[in-house]
């Protein structure tokens, strides 16, 4: 049994409804048969009781004159044609005398003249008990014990002479056929109902599952930690289903923006640790370094060399040089202080890159909103603007575009850097602001990671979007006042 | 008001009519009494026997139908009827106000017997005396085969027919005997066999239902009578009339519906038997 109940929705609505419905035309059905029973059974009653007084009318003259040919007439009358015909004509009629004797029957082989009620049978002792029960009543008695027939005794009096009576009686069979008539007429329109309800109400269960079962789906989907937002499926209307739907929604928002954030912070603590590191190394590297520069200078500046030792020395410098280049490449500096930046650096930029982006045939866009200098270092942004574009002019395809806009509102700077061109594949997506990842072979990698930090220190954000061929860089920084 | 004046003038003009007419009715009709002695609920052949002695008569006829044989021969007695088909047992009983007209001639004799019947489902009665205790049905207490016959046969078996019977019962024709026979109703009945064997003709399914146990002795045909106040003349037109139909083709025709073969002069002699029979039981 708990097996039903364990169903999904997608058929346990329709079998649920289609129970229901089968129900309910089984029962409207049944009770219209019964009532077409009753009804049957009154109308027969009714038109028997009347039939009697009238027979009971008739007969009294007849048996006073001891009339018997005349009173099997007057009972054999009513019993013209087949009884099947008409459920209302009595089986057999019976004219009982005072000592409920048959006076005459109108089936004189089945039951005999002057043949005694009691003895003729179960149904015909108990209604002769009847009749005696009640010698004073006028009206018809009604004997229903019987389970197929039907009794009806009227007395056959005139002003208190009581001469016999009279007793109709109707076979239940003869209801069968009149009955099972309407039986099926019910049961037909009982079907057509079902023929017509089934389908609807497959179709509505159906209807009522399919949002539950995709609902159900997307939250075990959600368990499994597979967040899809928004959900493929919606529910357009607005009752329980379509609040849940809508709750749904908005928990699923809440868990992808959760996520989104995890995974924000983990980048950005990871690079925060990076950049801890890489300075912690660079500054360990730096002060060992300058001392071995200030020691090579000294040794030079003193003299007395041969040719072989100076040739030395120089490749020594030359790769001490190096490592603090790099060194200082990778320890980013942003607590320089210089002058504010204003559109003319922008300026600057798209000037020195020019070349470059000729070279390439990309056309550069810029579009530069700023006014007034803002209050951000000059040479640190110059740097930013110079690696995005630089990038930017890179990823292009050849007769690419790239574009550049640049605006001040509500005391941020906002930089964007699009160009059309190859998309940034997700494993370099992960790992991007970190140092010595680049997107091509002729690149160092430091330029993101400067980029980054720069952005970071000057307590700013910087975020990359790349799909459908668009690789986009947006910036954001807080300004003070200018200054 | 003009209106008025033209009902009041057409209801003159129709009284002056009527009254008119009331004179040019010359003769009175004659009245002829019908009992179930016959299968008298052949009302087709009937009209058309009415209509063809109309014609014959240049008179108005009229057929007065009774049930029982008694009601029949009052109406006789008080001049209501002026011939009647009648039994032959009222006849010889009320001999001496009636006057013999005819007697039909069945199977070539002007005779006719009693049959004792029995249903059909009875196979193994084979006399009136495995019937004590039994219901009977009669059918007239004037009718000779089918109330006098019987009895007279239970007299001469020795037996009481008073006391013989658990019940017995008039059917007042021999139809409704056969009928009550047929249907179980009575376990035995007795019925002339010119009913009989005529019924067995139209309907059939009734005399089959019925088994013929014996048959009587003859007796003389059921007569028409003319009460005894009747005129020569009507009387002597009325017995011409009869006796002519066996040379008609009309009359052929209609006796043939009637299953006779005609009629002749009633002679009072063969209904000596009957007279016998009847004192016997009375005697008793």
């Amino acid at each position: 049994m708990k097996f039903l109940f364990n169903l999904s929705f997608r058929y346990k609505i329709p079998l649920w409804g289609g129970l229901l419905i089968v129900v309910t035309s089984l029962a409207v059905s049944l009770a219209l048969i019964a009532q077409a029973y009753d009804d049957l059974q009154v109308d027969v009653l009714n038109s028997s009781a009347n039939l009697s007084r009238i027979l009971a009318k008739t007969l009294f003259p007849a048996m006073l004159q001891e009339e018997v040919w005349r009173s099997f007439e007057i009972i054999r009358a009513p019993l013209h044609g087949k009884a099947t015909d008409n459920p209302i004509q009595p089986e057999m009629i019976l004219v009982l005398d005072q000592e409920q004797n048959v006076y005459v029957s109108s089936n004189p082989v089945l039951v005999p003249m002057l043949a005694k009620l009691p003895q003729l049978g179960e149904d015909f002792s108990r209604l002769s008990q009847l009749i005696a029960s009640r010698p004073e009543t006028d009206a018809p008695i009604t004997d229903y014990s019987s389970t197929q027939r039907i009794y009806i005794a009227t007395p056959i009096a005139e002003e208190g002479m009581r001469l016999g009576t009279l007793v109709l009686i109707h076979s239940n069979d003869v209801f069968l056929p009149r009955f099972r008539n309407v039986a099926w007429r019910s049961a037909f329109s009982g079907l057509l109902i079902l023929a017509v309800l089934l389908p609807l109400n497959w179709y509505w269960g159906l209807r009522m599952a399919a949002p539950l079962i995709e609902l159900a789906k997307g939250v075990r989907d959600v368990s499994h930690g597979e967040i899809e937002y928004p959900h493929a499926v919606t529910y357009p209307y607005r009752d329980e289903l379509g609040q849940l739907f809508e709750t749904y929604g908005l928990m699923l928002k809440a868990l992808q923006e959760k996520r989104l954030l995890e995974q924000e912070m983990v980048r950005s603590e990871r690079l925060a640790a990076i950049g801890r590191l890489s300075a912690g190394i660079a500054h360990e590297i730096n002060n060992p370094l300058g001392g071995m520069l200030v020691a090579l200078d000294n040794f030079k500046r003193r003299g007395g060399h041969d040719e072989r030792s100076l040739k030395t020395m120089a490749m020594i410098e030359r790769g001490l040089t190096q490592i603090r280049d790099t060194v200082s490449a990778i320890l980013v500096e942003a607590r320089v202080k210089g002058r504010n930046l204003a559109a003319q650096d922008l300026e600057d930029v798209q000037m020195l890159l020019t070349g470059e982006a000729h070279k390439r045939s990309v056309m550069m866009e810029i579009d530069n909103a700023l006014v007034a200098p803002v209050s951000l270092p000059a040479t640190l942004m110059r740097q930013v603007l110079m690696n995005l574009l630089l990038n930017a002019i890179h990823a292009s395809e050849p007769a690419g575009k790239v574009r550049c806009a640049m605006r001040f509102a509500d005391n941020q700077l906002m930089i964007e850097v699009e160009n059309a061109g190859r998309t940034i594949p997700v494993e370099v997506m992960t790992h991007l602001f970190e140092p010595f990842v680049s997107g091509d072979e002729t690149g160092h990698g430091l330029g993101l990671w400067v980029t980054y930090q720069i952005v970071s220190q000057l307590g700013g954000q910087i975020t990359a979007k790349s799909g459908d061929g668009l690789t986009r860089f947006e910036v954001f920084l807080p300004v003070g006042v200018a200054t | 008001m003009k209106r008025l004046v033209l009902y009041l003038v057409l209801l003159m003009v129709a009284g002056l009519a009527w009254s008119a007419s009331e004179p040019l009715e010359t003769e009175r009709p004659l009245r002829i009494g019908l009992t179930p002695t016959f299968p008298n609920d052949q009302y087709r052949p009937l009209e058309a026997w009415r209509l063809y002695m109309e014609r014959k008569l240049h008179r108005r006829v009229e057929f007065v139908q009774r049930n029982k044989y008694i009601d029949t021969i009052d109406l006789l007695s008080l001049k209501k009827l002026d011939f009647a088909w009648i039994c032959d047992y009222p006849y010889v009983y009320f001999k001496k106000q009636l006057r013999l007209l005819a007697t039909p001639v069945y199977n070539g004799r002007p005779y006719y017997r009693s049959y004792l019947i029995v249903p059909a489902t009875d196979t193994t009665t084979t006399s009136l005396a495995q019937l004590k205790d039994k219901v009977f049905a009669f059918t007239d207490p004037y009718s000779n085969t089918g109330y006098l016959a019987p009895r007279f046969a239970l007299h001469q078996a020795g037996e009481e027919p008073k006391h013989f019977f658990r019940k017995t019962f008039f059917a007042w024709s021999h139809r409704r005997v056969l009928e009550a026979v047929a249907s179980g109703l009575a376990h035995g009945g007795a019925v002339s066999n010119h009913v009989w064997e005529t019924l067995s003709i139209g309907k059939s399914e009734l005399t089959s239902a019925t088994r013929i146990v014996s048959t009587s002795d003859e007796y003389g045909f059921a007569p028409i009578v003319a009460r005894d106040t009747v005129s020569d003349t009507d009387f002597e037109v009325m017995r011409q009339l009869l006796l002519g139909m066996a040379t008609d083709p009309e009359g052929k025709l209609l006796l043939k519906e009637l299953n006779l073969d005609g009629f002749v002069a009633g002679d009072p002699q063969i209904y000596l038997r009957v007279e016998q029979v009847m004192r016997q039981l009375d005697g008793k």
